[in-house]
């Protein structure tokens, strides 16, 4: 039995210049306002940007783009990601009306591959993946399929972070993969991930203040992009640029 | 037509399989459709049979078989058919489910306990089952 899926997937990314899945070890870190603010960000400097949100239980990254999702996806040999302030968007909740899909870990893997192989992307220069949190079965399968994937990895200054974004640094390291650095979120009077980035030799890709304001944002993209949340985001998206040749 | 992403990943599946077995051509490829899924055959076929030409899959065949979709309930054990409970599926849940099957746990429930906590045990989409190269 061979899944034919699995050789689309390279297909439908080969338009794809640079593929980022933000990561985290806990949940609750912020992952899918950094997602979705970077690629807005990206978008409003006039790069081509997708943003695929594979939380599938958490799924959020529609709610933050007000996007709408009662509608399926355009189909033309394989399924259009619609265009929501400006990203091209695509996330289960078109498919799932936006209930509860519970799942476990093949089912997972295999609702993974499945939008992977049919949603034809454009030509990118950025593919922002919204990843849920630790490294269960979306992060082993981003592992798998997209050895060219650049990890942007969120945490908080919270000693409970710590232990387990140190964690999932180190594996990422073993695995080879390349990281484009850590983003510390929420900080509110000192950060504590500069050391954790100097000690993996990682790149610190700075903070993020703690914005009391931002929940009043959701769903308003370029309201979104006036905060302060989003100032501190674009200066981290500079160095992003900086990292390679774009 | 998500189809043609199907018949692409199938053509590509089978010429990088002959070419790591060094064969000369693809003869034949058999593929199995879950009923889950619900993907138009005659499309994929339409598909891999344009997509073929100019490459070393150009002769081969192309097969189908059915694969009937049946359930079972990991908390209770019960296993159900999809035809036992179709009438639950409206169209719209149907295209949904056509995309990404594994949206049926959002759309059904176990019939005898109503847990959503089932493995989709047969037929749930799209797989090769049979690819004859010519050495």
């Amino acid at each position: 039995m061979i899944d034919p899926r699995v050789k689309a997937i390279e297909e439908r990314l080969k338009d794809v210049k640079r593929i980022i899945p933000v990561v985290s070890g806990k949940g609750g870190v912020g992952k899918s306002l950094v997602s979705a603010t970077l690629a807005l960000i990206l978008h409003n400097m006039g790069y081509k940007v997708g943003l695929l949100d594979l939380d599938f239980h958490g799924a959020s990254a529609h709610v933050i783009l007000n996007a709408e999702i009662s509608e399926l996806p355009q189909e033309d040999k394989g399924v259009l990601p619609p265009k929501v302030a400006g990203i091209e968007f695509m996330s289960i909740v078109f498919y799932s009306q936006d209930k509860a899909t519970p799942l476990r870990g093949e089912e997972i893997s295999d609702a993974l591959i499945e939008l992977m192989a049919i949603t034809r992307w454009g030509a990118l220069d950025f593919l922002i993946i919204d990843m849920p949190p630790g490294m269960g079965d979306q992060l082993l399968d981003i592992l798998r399929f997209l050895k060219r994937g650049e990890f942007i990895v969120v945490a908080t200054p919270s000693p409970l972070t710590l232990n387990v974004v140190q964690k999932l640094v180190s594996l990422l390291i073993e695995q080879k993969m390349i990281i484009l650095g850590l983003i510390e979120n929420m900080v509110r009077d000192r950060s504590i991930l500069k050391e954790v980035a100097k000690e993996k030799k990682i790149t610190y890709l700075g903070e993020v203040k703690f914005d009391h304001d931002i929940d009043r944002v959701i769903g308003n993209p370029p309201k979104l992009l006036e905060t302060e949340f989003a100032k501190d985001m674009k200066k981290i998206v500079e160095r992003v640029l900086g990292s390679r040749n774009d | 037509m998500h189809e043609w992403a199907l018949a692409d990943g199938i053509l590509k599946t089978a010429l990088e399989f002959a070419k790591e077995h060094r064969a000369k051509s693809v003869k034949r490829v058999t593929i199995v459709l879950g009923e889950l899924q619900d993907v138009e055959r005659e499309i994929v076929e339409f598909a891999l049979n344009e997509m073929k030409k100019g490459t070393f899959a150009e002769n081969a065949e192309f097969s189908f078989e059915e694969e009937e979709a049946i359930f079972k309930c990991r908390n209770c054990g019960y296993t159900w058919k999809l035809k036992d409970v179709e009438g639950e599926l409206n169209g719209e849940i149907r295209e949904d489910i056509h995309f990404v099957p594994e949206v049926v746990h959002t759309f059904l429930s176990c019939p005898n306990c109503g847990s959503r906590d089932f493995e989709v045990v047969k037929g749930r989409g799209v797989y090769i089952s049979e690819i004859v190269v010519e050495e």
